[in-house]
């Protein structure tokens, strides 16, 4: 049985989105921008697209929602716009971030934090959350932009979005919000407080690889990052992906029907699974399951280095994360969980199983057998539970 | 960078059969008790390193005959990923027979060899060639405790690069024999850094006493000093380009060197008032002391002498005035 649990990684493109799409590649397969009919028979299908998208977040007809090639670029683009146009210009100086943040926001901080601008890297608490208040103590006059993420991608943790909001209204600064992880999970309506500018990814949502989106508000014009043939209204250059495109706007229209779905049987099955692992002694969750997005679980098996429980899960059949998968290729622990503050020993503990709508019971049911079965094999093998004579000094709580 | 680098791969397609195997299945994995090394007639040594908030620790457990001090059981606990976990058994199974001060001989670099399919294919990629290291830390570890001596006895000297073993004064030497000046020029000739990185600047996995960026700088200033001293003393420079006090300086040099011994000798000797550019001519103004003054071949054959032997080290132009 192969079961994949990794789906805030990315997910299963639906196929009715890849039967939308599918025509976008040998039929109609002209440019969108040219003057012949190869170019217009492709207008009906992305004005469609463009609709849905606009639709699956509530932006009115003014605002412009800017296809991008994946939110890396979507979340560059914002804040390196805000750096040319405030504060490379010595408008301003100063963004305000999570410090758990994607590292497309993070890189990007520190880069232009390289250039001369003052970054603040907002604290998480011991539950994995932002407090809205610390954006208040960190705004100055010279804020240019604060850009706090929806929902966490590793813990699900969901952030105080609605009153980060507030807050920069009141102090007249610029609110991005990376809505990666809420998309299909949670209701998003930008209408309903208030953001600038909003990222988005397709393939977090059943949708294509190598589409995303920005969001940018009217009146909050941005710079672009890519110049050239002034596609999307000059906003973005390059040639129309219209397969991605059409895709993305299917994905869209999905994730808003399936909602309701995912916000009580995926969310049921979650907590259901969730109760199960936790049934294993010396199992650890950080943030409380009403702050999560409902498809997600980080926890921690005391004395199995993370690493080690996705290979047992591997030759069983079973994807899940230790983390971001952008991070695996390096040596260290869950971010996330450093900045927690969990016990620094159950840092390289974390396992990250996300569901999704595709997920049934029975593939939980036979993840749960595995992990039960993993946890015993691999804390048999680990020095954490392991026999000591008496009178043993451990040297294996201190840091070498 | 280049095409392979482009994609990152799984670091599980690097790990050797060898490797898959002992994670799947540890030979040596499990404990000795007091009874068991008793009924052994052994000593048992338990030794610990390492930490779970660094990602890896490893309990070795060793029971030693005390009249040979050969290794007669081997096992070990470790929490860490496969690597970690492949690479303590290798080197549990390793120090099987040997006595302990055979033991303490093999390094992770023993350990890595011995779980390659193939002599010369690495076992695991280089980023996880650090979670072998800490095989080769327990075993000094427990090393020391059978012989109630300090770790770091067994080291005989500083490594820089734990993963390729490294140390201090090769680094020293390589650097400054082929005048390294990045990281990967130092990693292309000793392999240091080419692992999991740590040791090449402050804030890699792990946290380090001096790091390849420290040596580099290191030689770095050692190199500025000694343009330095060469440049003050104008030894690489030529008179032209000297500022005025290096000219000063070479000047008195070179008069010190081939000239002021001999008026001595006659009880004279000179000083140099100034130095001035003159067109294409450097005129330099000396006032003679003592028998010189006054002397008739101060203002011929002494004089020809001093401005010869000036033009000859410094400069053709050079033309000296007695005042």
């Amino acid at each position: 049985m192969r079961v994949y649990l990794d789906n805030n990684a990315t997910t299963i493109v639906d196929p009715h989105v890849f039967e939308e799409m599918e025509p976008y590649f040998v039929q109609k397969y002209g440019n969108p921008n040219s003057l012949h009919s190869f170019a217009s028979e492709t207008h009906p299908a992305l004005k469609d697209a463009m609709q849905r998208i606009y639709a699956g977040i509530h932006a009115p007809k003014e605002d412009s929602v800017v296809i991008t090639s994946c939110a890396t670029e979507s979340n560059n683009w914002i804040l390196k716009s805000i750096y040319f146009q405030y504060i490379l210009t010595g408008r301003k100086n100063h963004i305000i971030v999570s410090e758990v943040e994607h590292p497309s926001v993070i890189a990007t901080a520190k880069f232009i934090e390289s250039m001369g601008c003052r970054v603040t890297y907002l604290p998480i608490n011991h539950e994995g959350l932002v407090d809205a208040q610390s954006v208040r103590d960190n705004i100055t006059d010279k804020t240019a932009l604060v850009s706090v993420m929806w929902a966490n991608n590793e813990t699900g943790a969901i952030f105080p979005v609605e009153e980060i909001g507030e807050i920069c209204k009141e102090h007249n600064v610029l609110f991005h919000t990376d809505a990666v992880q809420a998309i299909g999970k949670l209701p998003v309506d930008i209408q309903s407080f208030n953001v600038d500018y909003l990222t988005m990814s397709a393939h977090k949502f059943h949708g294509p690889k190598g589409v995303g989106a920005l969001y940018i508000k009217k009146g909050k014009e941005l710079i672009p990052l890519l110049h050239g043939g002034s596609q999307m209204g000059g906003y973005r250059s390059g040639t129309l992906n219209v397969p991605g495109i059409v895709g993305m706007g299917k994905a869209m229209e999905q994730a808003v029907d399936a909602l309701d779905f995912e916000m009580s049987d995926v969310k049921e099955m979650r907590d259901a699974f969730e109760d199960e692992l936790l049934k294993i002694k010396d199992t650890f969750v950080v943030t409380p399951r009403e702050k999560r997005t409902p498809n997600t679980i980080l926890i921690s098996f005391r004395g199995i280095e993370g690493e080690s429980m996705l290979w047992d899960l591997n030759r069983a059949g079973i994807g899940a994360s230790t983390g971001s998968a952008c991070a695996s290729e390096d040596l260290e622990s869950n971010p996330v969980m450093e900045a927690i503050g969990a016990e620094a020993d159950l840092a390289h503990t974390a396992v990250r199983f996300s569901l999704s709508r595709y997920t049934t019971q029975e593939e939980l049911d036979y993840t749960l057998e595995v992990v039960k079965n993993a946890v015993e094999r691999l804390r048999g093998i680990s020095s954490t539970y392991s026999y000591a004579p008496e009178g043993h000094e451990s040297g294996l709580d201190a840091h070498h | 960078m280049g095409m392979d680098s482009l994609i990152g791969g799984t670091i599980w397609d690097e790990y050797s059969q060898k490797v898959t195997d002992l994670m799947n299945n540890p030979k040596n994995m499990g404990e000795i008790t007091e009874e068991q090394a008793e009924a052994m007639g052994a000593k048992l040594i338990v030794a610990d390193f390492g930490a779970e908030s660094c990602g890896d620790a490893v309990r070795l457990y060793w029971a030693v005959d005390p009249k040979t001090d050969v290794i007669l059981e081997s096992k070990f606990k470790s929490f860490g990923c496969g690597t970690a976990i492949a690479s303590s058994d290798t080197m549990a199974e390793l120090c099987k027979g040997k006595t302990v001060d055979e033991a303490v001989k093999i390094t992770n670099i023993d350990v890595e060899k011995a779980m390659r399919d193939t002599p010369d294919v690495p076992a695991v990629p280089p980023q996880k060639m650090h979670c072998s290291v800490m095989a080769y830390d327990v075993i000094k570890k427990a090393a020391a405790q059978y012989k109630g001596v300090d770790m770091e006895s067994f080291e005989e000297e500083i490594i820089v690069c734990e993963c390729a073993r490294v140390s201090l004064s090769t680094l020293r030497e390589v650097i400054r024999l082929n005048d390294l000046t990045t990281v990967e020029e130092i990693t292309d000739y000793t392999k240091a850094g080419a692992f999991c990185k740590s040791c090449i600047r402050p804030g890699g996995h792990e946290e380090k006493d001096i790091y390849l960026v420290d040596l580099l700088e290191e030689y770095e200033k050692e190199k500025m000093a000694t343009a330095a001293d060469a440049s003050a003393s104008g030894a690489n420079l030529d008179f032209a380009q000297m500022t005025v006090v290096q000219k000063l300086k070479a000047v008195d040099k070179v008069i010190d060197e081939n000239i002021r011994q001999m008026l001595i000798m006659d009880g004279g000797d000179m000083e140099i008032l100034d130095i001035k550019e003159n067109g294409a001519h450097f005129d330099i103004y000396i006032r003679y002391l003592g028998a010189c003054n006054g002397c008739a071949s101060s203002s011929t054959g002494t004089l020809f002498a001093i401005e010869n032997i000036l033009k000859e080290k410094l400069d053709e132009n050079i033309r000296v005035l007695p005042i």
